[in-house]
């Protein structure tokens, strides 16, 4: 098991090596750093004026040093003005000779400086990231109750009208992505002009104009159910058809065992057969679904943290890779790689503990 | 003219219709309700030994909810023929009834000779014995002879899909057009979007968009993900273990970071897109000369001929896909050569092409691990081993034994990864990458809509509606295969 696990952390190793490689290739191409030169200096630059921005900056060495300089194994770029101002990769010209470190790269634990918001990258990802936990943590504590529940029900009886009801709300979720979802959510339970809301409002059952906020951007300080449950349930939605049919699937495949038709013929009651008998193993399926769905959420993450406003990792990436923010959006495709990887990893090594059949030498 | 209500001279019939649906929301309800209640069964004994089971309450209720759904479908039939006989006359739906009238009539035909010859269609009739398979089958029909009228012939719409009206900036649906000529279509069957322009037009032309990159995208993933697959699962070893990596390298990336990485106008600048759909777009060549060649090498007087007949019209097809105005990279400081502009069947936009690469991309490394799977199971079969012993190549035995084998998984997948496709073209559109801003598809659609959408929803609704529809249906269709494919 040791060896399996040190196995899987050097293949993720060189997995992320690879990507972020790719990431820092793609945002380095010259157009982009173009782009970025007018940005930041302005727009009406000439060619030459664009090259020595980046030349100074240290963008035109060639990639592999930028990128070992980054991860903190080649010494940063130094250059020397005309006028004898010395600036680097890891210091400004105002820092004393003696302070000034050879190396910064995210070894050293720095992360670089966002070009967009003007601030280091570590601590806005930090903060960001920390949002996101919280829609996450939601989504995750609605998501994976409800749907183990839809397929617990769903694969109790196959064939009855309840499990033909519940797998077709099921096809249902996973055919509606979340800007759809969202879309009509808001259409219909978070516009004070159409929908439900001016109907409730009108027969004074609702406080406010809306039965909920259409935007999240307050719940990033104080989420509260009115202004947080439609991100939540927009993304817990999509995920949750999967999951729920996986759930189904896996139980209805109990349920036709030898040892629950045993329990049956010796009379015990159907609820407990579902609750002691079917249900442990029959969660063992859905438990790596679960987990691979995390990568998947992450998605859903951006895309309604967008619709909704809620400034949290997603909306950051999006804000990093619209600007070509390239220290930043390499943080972002770390983290984001890393969650995927992790996630993987964990429901691998679940699936080997949970179930006795397999294991690995 | 006056504004449209949604279903006009027929309102009469909308309490029936609610009726009726209330009458199966609530028998069905309960019906589930009670099932959850333990009862004793009895099971009454009939002549000749059959038993059956007393339905009971619930059998009563079941039998309620039935007839309340077969109302609310006869109902909205009716809605569907009095509005494509009397049109706009009976509202919003009866307009749209009429303008879709080509729609139905395909829809009709099709199913009617389908229904004629469904034992002899193989799988495909068989799709007509599964309620779920057929309901799936016509919604994605219903959205590809739209887009095929609507898109290509100019049939259904009503307004041009780009000309802005004045007047009509966020009218609500059945609108009245604003100054209309008598030669006008008189209203804006489902309101005007923030640019005055009619959301059905859009619809119907966005729709042909979807249906047209949708499955000839998840088609050249599939020939990636087989070509590469297939060989991995068989060979297994070192090739295996590399291209696995570079799945997986590709399937950690998240979906919306690629797509931002790829789909912006800097990277087109660069060409990378063009040289990623020279070589994606090369592995369906490689796919049929395999086929072929595998299959005919013994026979060269047939196999030589035929080759040089199916790579000729491969490649030049292959040729005017990569190459626009005669070069298949024009980047600002140096130039590709490719087929000249006379000899090119067909140019792509090249925002279409990138987002045809980068869909191609995503998908194809799912594809490979599936085909993969596949391949490592049926290896080891029986079949697999009399081929082996006659001798057979290795591209024989994966192409010609192991692929048909495999096809009933790899039908349902090609389902659901159209519908996934859809989805994806649409987060596309969302965050406005790659198609251009005016571009009627349905991703692009929802997110100029969403800014107003408090306001005025319908312009994001519409699309959105129609998304859901379409892929919807395409998970249904997969279900009903997977059913029917796992039935023989």
């Amino acid at each position: 098991m040791g060896i399996f696990i040190l196995r899987r952390l050097g293949v993720m190793l060189l997995t992320a090596l690879c990507l972020t490689f790719i990431v820092f290739w793609l945002t380095n191409l010259y157009p982009n750093l173009e782009k970025l030169a007018k940005t930041q200096g302005n727009f009406r630059m000439s060619d030459e004026a664009v090259t020595s921005y980046l030349e100074n900056r240290g963008y035109l060495q060639p990639t592999p040093a930028k990128f070992g300089q980054w991860l903190g194994v080649v010494p940063g770029w130094i250059t020397e003005a005309e006028s004898g101002k010395v600036t680097g990769r890891c210091f400004t010209s105002d820092t004393p000779v003696d302070d000034r470190p050879r190396f910064c790269g995210i070894l050293q634990g720095d992360w670089g400086f966002s070009t967009v918001f003007k601030e280091d990258v570590g601590p806005t990802v930090l903060t960001r990231l920390a949002l996101t936990g919280k829609l996450m943590l939601c989504v995750l504590l609605l998501m994976v109750p409800s749907a183990l529940i839809v397929g617990v029900l769903a694969g109790m009886r196959e064939g009855s009208r309840l499990d033909r009801s519940l797998s077709t709300f099921s096809i249902a979720t996973t055919a509606t992505p979340e800007y759809v979802s969202g879309v009509i959510f808001i259409a219909v339970l978070a516009s004070s002009r159409f929908g439900l809301s001016p109907w409730l409002a009108d027969m004074g059952w609702i406080d406010g104009k809306t039965l909920f906020l259409g935007s999240a951007t307050s719940a990033m300080e104080d989420a509260t159910f009115w202004n947080f449950f439609l991100p939540v349930l927009t993304i817990s939605l999509y995920g949750m058809g999967y999951i729920a049919r996986m759930t189904r699937a896996s139980m209805t495949e109990v349920m036709t065992a030898q040892y629950i038709r045993t329990a049956r013929l010796k009379g015990v009651k159907f609820s407990d057969i579902v609750l002691k008998h079917a249900l442990r193993n029959a969660l063992i399926a859905p438990f790596t679904v679960i987990m691979l769905q995390i990568p998947w959420l992450l998605n859903g993450v951006v895309i309604v943290e967008t619709l909704f406003n809620y400034k949290g990792f997603g909306w950051l990436l999006v804000q990093a890779a619209s600007n070509n923010d390239i220290e930043l959006l390499l943080a972002v495709s770390v983290v984001s790689v890393i969650v995927v990887l992790v996630t993987q990893l964990i429901s691998d090594i679940g699936y080997v503990f949970l179930n006795p059949r397999i294991r690995i030498t | 003219m006056e504004t449209l209500t949604w279903t006009g001279s027929m309102g009469w019939l909308n309490p029936v219709l609610g009726l009726a649906v209330g009458v199966m929301v609530v028998a069905y309800a309960l019906q589930i309700l009670m099932s959850l209640i333990p009862d004793a069964q009895i099971r009454t004994v009939g002549s000749g030994g059959v038993t059956a089971a007393s339905q009971g309450v619930s059998g009563l209720l079941g039998r309620l909810g039935g007839y309340g759904f077969l109302a609310a479908i006869g109902i909205l039939l009716v809605y569907l023929l009095a509005g494509v006989i009397i049109g706009p006359a009976a509202g919003i739906f009866g307009g749209l009834a009429q303008q879709l009238l080509p729609v139905w009539i395909a829809l009709v035909v099709l199913f009617a000779l389908s229904f004629t010859f469904k034992r002899r269609l193989g799988l495909y009739g068989k799709l007509f014995d599964s309620t779920v398979g057929m309901i799936g089958f016509g919604l994605v029909m219903f959205w590809v002879f739209a887009g095929v009228f609507g898109g290509v012939f100019d049939m259904l719409i009503t307004h041009d899909s780009l000309s802005q009206v004045s007047g009509m900036k966020n009218k609500l649906p059945g609108t009245p057009l604003a100054r209309a000529e008598p030669e006008d279509y008189q209203w804006f069957l489902l309101g005007g979007d923030n640019l005055a322009r009619d959301v059905f037009s859009r619809l119907i032309k966005g729709s042909w968009v979807v249906v047209q990159i949708a499955p000839m995208a998840t088609l050249f993933a599939f020939m990636v993900g087989i070509t590469l697959g297939l060989p991995a699962g068989y060979y297994g070893g070192k090739l295996d273990v590399f291209l696995s990596f570079l799945a997986n390298l590709i399937l950690a990336f998240p979906v919306i970071l690629l797509f931002y990485l790829l789909v912006t106008p800097e990277i087109v600048l660069t060409g990378i897109p063009n040289y990623m759909a020279l070589v994606l777009f090369i592995f369906p060549l490689v796919f049929l000369a395999v086929l072929l060649n595998s299959r005919f090498y013994t026979q060269p007087s047939l196999r030589t001929p035929l080759l040089i007949v199916v790579l000729g019209i491969a490649g030049w097809l292959y040729l005017s896909l990569v190459s626009t105005d005669g070069a298949i990279v024009d980047a600002p400081t140096y130039r590709l050569p490719g087929l000249p502009a006379f000899m090119d069947l067909f140019d792509i936009d090249p925002g279409v092409l990138v987002v045809f690469v980068s869909v191609v991309f995503v998908n194809a490394p799912t594809v490979f691990r599936i085909v993969r799977g596949l391949a490592l199971d049926i290896k080891t079969r029986d079949y697999v081993a009399a081929a082996q012993t006659r001798g057979e190549g290795p591209w024989y035995i994966m192409l010609w034994e192991i692929l048909p084998n495999a096809r009933g998984p790899l039908i349902v997948d090609f389902c659901l990864r159209i519908g996934y496709t859809t989805i994806l073209l649409g987060t596309l559109g969302f965050f406005g990458l790659g198609l251009e801003s005016e571009s009627p598809d349905w991703g692009t659609t929802i997110n100029a809509g969403r800014r107003l959408l408090a306001l005025y929803p319908h312009a994001a609704i519409a699309p959105a509606v129609a998304l859901l529809s379409l892929v919807l249906g395409l998970n249904l269709l997969a279900d009903g295969l997977r059913e029917e494919s796992l039935r023989d």
